[in-house]
């Protein structure tokens, strides 16, 4: 296991470094740059409806959060950015736990309900307020900035990105690998089961709950500060459901898989953009065709192939 | 002030009888096979869409209901045929995330068509407002209740009254027993996609001459009627339409009481305090877990 750690992470970091090789223009490094966003969005969200089985379609919410605290925070009070994403990353935290203990108590349906209503309240509560949020014109927000030193081309934003992705999977894994790892698949395998053994299963699902929430915010700041622009449609259902998407058509309870999926999902809308009205044709097929006839998601039904023509 | 509560129910009604029969649609799916159908609203907007495009080509507008109910249905069914049976032992939200492709290929297909445009359909009967004491309401609001009363009754009858609407149910409270008492559970599955479809294309047809349509127009009547459906608990047919009256009402009220901009949060709102109180809806079953 912990071999299998160091050796995926390995792997991830070295096509970090090589993927540029392959780039010719600023457009390919600004999507691998928000495929890597999403990518770490979804190792987080991963854990919550991979590892511990709770679905969420309200990420985008949280997302959203973390990018309107930062844009607002440095644009209207002047505070500084890193500052920004914190005190964001906190107020998403607190909310993410405060929601956590009546909402998990919903099972299957009736939490994918909950969460749907919590993101789509968040983003009708972005989307008027215009007097703090811009309204559905959106928020201008400045380039991140450490201690004088700003983040303003796509080749600095790539590096740091992936070395965010990087530490954020190694992150996921060892929480995966820890106690509370256990606990969760525990929890996914039989609630009561679980509560039967001793473990507080309540505590795991909120603190899990939290974790990618926190995930979600602050990678919600720093594309507020990326893009420079924020809009109400990033907190939207449909938001929330592409990550959830990313989460799955990579492969559920896999964090390469999650990563794989974002990467995936983010790029291929560009390349099928040169289809134009059969984009979103083909994006549905796509999704569709991929669960059906894989339903464990790409990489696990990747895996699985090339052990047994290794074999 | 009394007008102006009755104009708020009426419209809220009115409104309220679309999320019902899309809430009707969500529990009857869910009945027979589990899944949370996230393609709901795009059958209204199929029925809706393909009817306004049939009309616009000089088919009679019955003509054109009838075709654009029965190709909803065609779709209902292609669906559950190429996609749901395929995946059926899949996980919960694999079969999400299955719908949820649907629903974006259909307004993809929608949306290559007929364009990105809103569209309208004539009222079926004139334009001319009723006046009832003090509030106005168009003649299209009582079609709307006039074919949601009659498609609500006829469904009670098909549940109590005829052999497939007994299959169904039987199907939805064990669907092994079911089985094994011959009841051909692959067809019920087919049947409720079917007739969910059509619930749907029926209420998008008739309230398209009050509230617009386009390729878009599915998502949040689909997010209604879902919620609609889980506030009466899931799978309680009647649960859902009182669910969607109550949906529809709060809504007119609060946009007309509070704020407009808030209309679409209202829904949400009801339900996410309904689920902190009372995880399994207003008229759920409460579920227990077998280990």
């Amino acid at each position: 296991m912990q071999r299998n750690r160091y050796i995926g992470l390995a792997v991830l970091a070295i096509v970090i470094a090589l993927l540029p090789l392959a780039f010719s223009n600023n457009y390919h490094y600004d999507i691998a740059i928000l495929a890597g966003f999403n990518a770490i969005v979804c190792v987080g969200l991963n854990l919550l409806v991979g590892y511990a089985g709770q679905i969420s379609l309200g990420h985008a919410g949280f997302f959203a959060l973390g990018a309107y605290a930062s844009g607002i925070l440095t644009t209207r009070y002047g505070v500084p950015p890193l500052l920004a994403l914190l005190s964001g990353a906190v107020f998403v935290g607190f909310l993410a736990f405060v929601l956590a203990r009546p909402i998990l108590r919903l099972k299957g349906h009736y939490l994918a309900m909950a969460t749907l209503g919590i993101g789509i309240i968040i983003s009708i509560v972005l989307n008027t307020e215009s007097w703090i949020t811009g309204g559905p014109d959106g928020l201008m927000t400045d380039a991140f900035s450490v201690a004088g030193v700003a983040l303003t081309t796509e080749k600095t934003w790539y590096w740091v990105v992936g070395g965010l992705l990087l530490f954020a999977v190694w992150l996921a894994l060892n929480i995966i690998d820890s106690p509370i790892g256990r606990a969760l698949r525990a929890l996914h395998g039989s609630e009561v089961g679980a509560q039967v053994v001793g473990v507080d299963t309540t505590q795991y699902k909120v603190l899990v709950f939290v974790i990618s929430a926190v995930f979600a915010s602050v990678v919600g700041s720093l594309f507020a500060h990326y893009v420079g622009l924020m809009t109400p449609t990033s907190a939207g259902f449909m938001k929330s459901v592409e990550l959830v998407a990313m989460v799955v058509f990579g492969g559920m309870a896999s964090t390469y898989g999650a990563v794989v999926g974002a990467a995936i999902l983010t790029s291929l809308p560009q390349f099928l953009a040169t289809l134009h009205d059969y984009e979103a044709v083909v994006l549905g097929a796509v999704l569709m065709g991929t669960m059906i006839f894989m339903p464990r998601g790409l990489l696990p039904t990747m895996v699985r192939l090339i052990r047994r023509w290794g074999q | 002030m009394f007008a102006e509560f009755l104009q708020f129910l009426l419209s809220g009604i009115t409104i309220g009888a679309i999320y019902a029969l899309a809430g009707l649609g969500f529990s009857i799916i869910y009945n027979s096979s589990h899944v949370i159908n996230f393609a709901q609203g795009e059958f209204i907007m199929v029925g809706a869409m393909s009817t306004v495009a049939l009309v616009g080509t000089g088919v009679p507008l019955p003509v054109a209901i009838l075709i654009a109910i029965v190709a909803t249905m065609l779709v209902g069914l292609a669906l559950e045929k190429f996609a749901i049976e395929p995946a059926r032992n899949a996980d919960v939200v694999t079969l999400i995330i299955i719908t949820i492709g649907a629903s974006i290929f259909l307004r993809g297909v929608a949306q290559v068509l007929w364009g990105k445009d809103f569209h309208s359909l004539r009222a079926f009967t004139g334009d001319t407002p009723i006046n009832i004491m003090g509030a106005t309401i168009v003649p299209q609001s009582l079609w709307v209740l006039g074919v949601t009363m009659v498609v609500i009754i006829a469904l009670g009858w098909f549940f109590s009254r005829t052999l497939a609407g007994k299959a169904m149910l039987a199907t939805s409270y064990n669907r092994l027993a079911a089985q094994l008492c011959g009841i051909a559970v692959k067809r019920v599955l087919m049947l409720s996609f079917g007739l969910s479809a059509m619930l749907g294309a029926i209420g998008g047809i008739v309230v398209t001459p009050i509230t617009f349509t386009s390729y878009e127009a599915g998502i949040m009547l689909g997010l209604k009627g879902f919620t609609a459906a889980v506030l009466g608990g899931l799978g309680n047919g009647a649960g859902a339409v009182v669910g969607g009256l109550i949906v529809g009402v709060a809504e007119a009220m609060g946009a007309g009481y509070i704020s407009s901009a808030y209309k679409d949060a209202i829904a949400f709102v009801i339900i996410l305090f309904v689920l902190f109180f009372m995880p399994s809806g207003l008229f759920g079953k409460r579920a227990t877990d077998r280990v």
